[in-house]
């Protein structure tokens, strides 16, 4: 379990990213942290593994302060994964996810068949093992970045904006993919995205954040959608527009779904029929 | 060509004198500007005391500066330490700047994603950027090797032997193939030194080779979309 008690931040050039911060994250499940840019989403996670300080407040894991743990010992333990991968360009595939094993002093040998095996874990060709990164697609890159999180099979795993930088066919494979691998992991994921679509297929908790860390409203998916706690939820999830908007109207003995722009989104049956 | 046959053990020590006299400042001025350019980019206020300095020191001639270093650390005249010292500054006048440069280089997601990942500061300096600052480390050592290769020769006018020697003793004498001779011995060896520097490049960064290996297909696979 992670916690965030009160936590502020405000940055050396003075802006205030986060103020008054306070949130449980459940261990084993999946939290997206959705907002737009300077929702300081991204300063929330890198708080979790002390990339960033808090000026004010404290982090917790599992009921400990983590202010009082060094850092670096801190994040060998958290699987940490990055837009645009973040991998060593200097280094093959297979080294780069061994990376964080041989930080913590894992034998080469050993690091090494772990890494093999973690690349068919995240659905990877051992063939690529010995490619470097800048010979892989993006799609590729970001699976290598998700391998090298999980290497040490950390409890916790960052995601920042991992699918961001991948075209939309390639994201779609990549979520999917998370989806099956969290089912068979069980761990507890912080998931930063903007992307309302990728939080609702993702998360079992979703926090959306307003300017400044603020929490407009936390809950899972359905009751996002059901009960938006005011106006900028609704708008930023949908609920009261487009694919999201849907009424049932009667054609023959079907009840066809049809969303507010009017197009066909869907048959309605029962679960019986199923 | 007469001169050059008689003389080949000559040129041959002349060859040795003139290795011995290189290498030594071109390893210690990587030595050197390593940790000087780290500094130089770590903070603001070094950076611009070391930079300009070593741009200054760049800027001192080097006939006089090999005068004046036996004044200034206490050794003889004639010693070929001089010669090396000197020419150990020059290279780092040049060097610092390519490091911090080449330090620069390294993308910053990389460095932000290799902290998270668990490395310290120490190790990520090593195992990460100066790695990454690789090409950029090359281009510039490869300048320093041909350069101080070039200058050793100025010794030669202080008694300090090398191929330089052929040059003042081909004047002196009106023997114009020793000086021809000199000037030849002295770009060969300063190629010979850049060839090793490229394939040591070659050996310590394959994923440099990779890429450009790679690179080829690129416009195959964008033409196939």
């Amino acid at each position: 379990m992670i916690e965030f008690r009160s936590v502020s931040k405000r940055f050396p050039d003075g802006t205030l990213a986060v103020e008054d911060f306070s949130l449980v994250l459940p261990s084993h499940k999946t939290t997206v942290l959705v907002g737009s840019s300077g929702s300081g989403k991204t300063t929330l996670l890198r708080m979790i593994n002390r990339m960033v300080d808090p000026t004010s407040g404290s982090v917790e894991i599992d009921g400990e302060d983590i202010a009082t743990l060094p850092p670096v010992k801190l994040r060998r333990g958290i699987g940490y994964v990055m837009q645009n991968s973040g991998l060593l360009p200097h280094r093959t595939v297979v080294d780069n996810v061994a990376t964080v094993p041989l930080l913590r002093g894992t034998p080469k040998r050993q690091a090494r068949a772990d890494a093999l095996a973690m690349l068919d874990t995240v659905g990877l060709d051992r063939s690529l093992a010995d490619r470097y990164p800048s010979q892989l697609s993006g799609g590729q890159q970001q699976r290598v970045g998700v391998a090298r999180g999980l290497a040490v099979d950390p409890n916790i795993l960052l995601m920042d904006e991992p699918f961001g930088a991948v075209d939309p066919i390639v994201r779609a494979e990549l979520q999917q993919e998370l989806v099956r691998l969290q089912k068979e992991l069980d761990k507890t994921v912080v998931f930063v995205t903007h992307d309302i679509e990728e939080a609702f297929l993702l998360g079992d908790q979703i926090v959306i954040l307003s300017e400044g860390g603020r929490i407009a409203q936390v809950g899972s998916p359905a009751e996002l959608l059901a009960n938006p706690a005011d106006d900028f939820v609704a708008s930023f999830v949908g609920a009261d527009r487009g694919r999201r908007a849907l009424h049932v109207e009667r054609h023959g003995n079907e009840d066809v779904v049809v969303d507010s722009d009017g197009r066909l989104a869907g048959v309605l049956r029962s679960e019986g029929v199923r | 060509m007469t001169w050059v046959l008689a003389n080949l053990g000559l040129i041959w020590a002349r060859t040795l004198d003139h290795v011995v006299l290189s290498l030594p400042p071109i390893v210690l001025c990587f030595v050197v500007a390593v940790p000087l350019g780290w500094l130089a980019r770590r903070y603001r206020l070094s950076r611009g005391i070391i930079l300009t300095g070593a741009g200054l020191l760049y800027a001192v001639p080097s006939l006089p500066l090999i005068f004046v270093l036996p004044a200034v650390i206490g050794t003889s005249l004639l010693s070929p330490v001089n010669v090396i010292i000197a020419l150990t500054l020059y290279g780092i006048a040049l060097m610092v700047r390519v490091v911090s440069d080449g330090l620069d280089s390294v993308d910053a997601d990389v460095r932000q994603s290799a902290s998270a990942m668990g490395y310290s500061t120490w190790s990520r300096f090593w195992q990460v950027e100066l790695p990454l600052a690789g090409p950029v480390l090359l281009a510039g050592m490869r300048v320093v090797a041909v350069s101080t290769v070039s200058l050793v020769t100025v010794g030669a006018v202080i008694g300090v032997q090398s191929l330089g020697s052929l040059f003042t003793d081909g004047f002196q004498r009106g023997i114009q193939a020793e000086i021809i001779a000199g000037l030849v011995a002295t770009v060969g060896l300063a190629l010979l030194f850049d060839g090793a520097l490229v394939l040591a490049g070659r050996v310590l960064m394959p994923w440099t080779r990779r890429i450009t290996a790679a690179k080829p297909s690129a416009p195959v696979e964008v033409s196939a979309a």
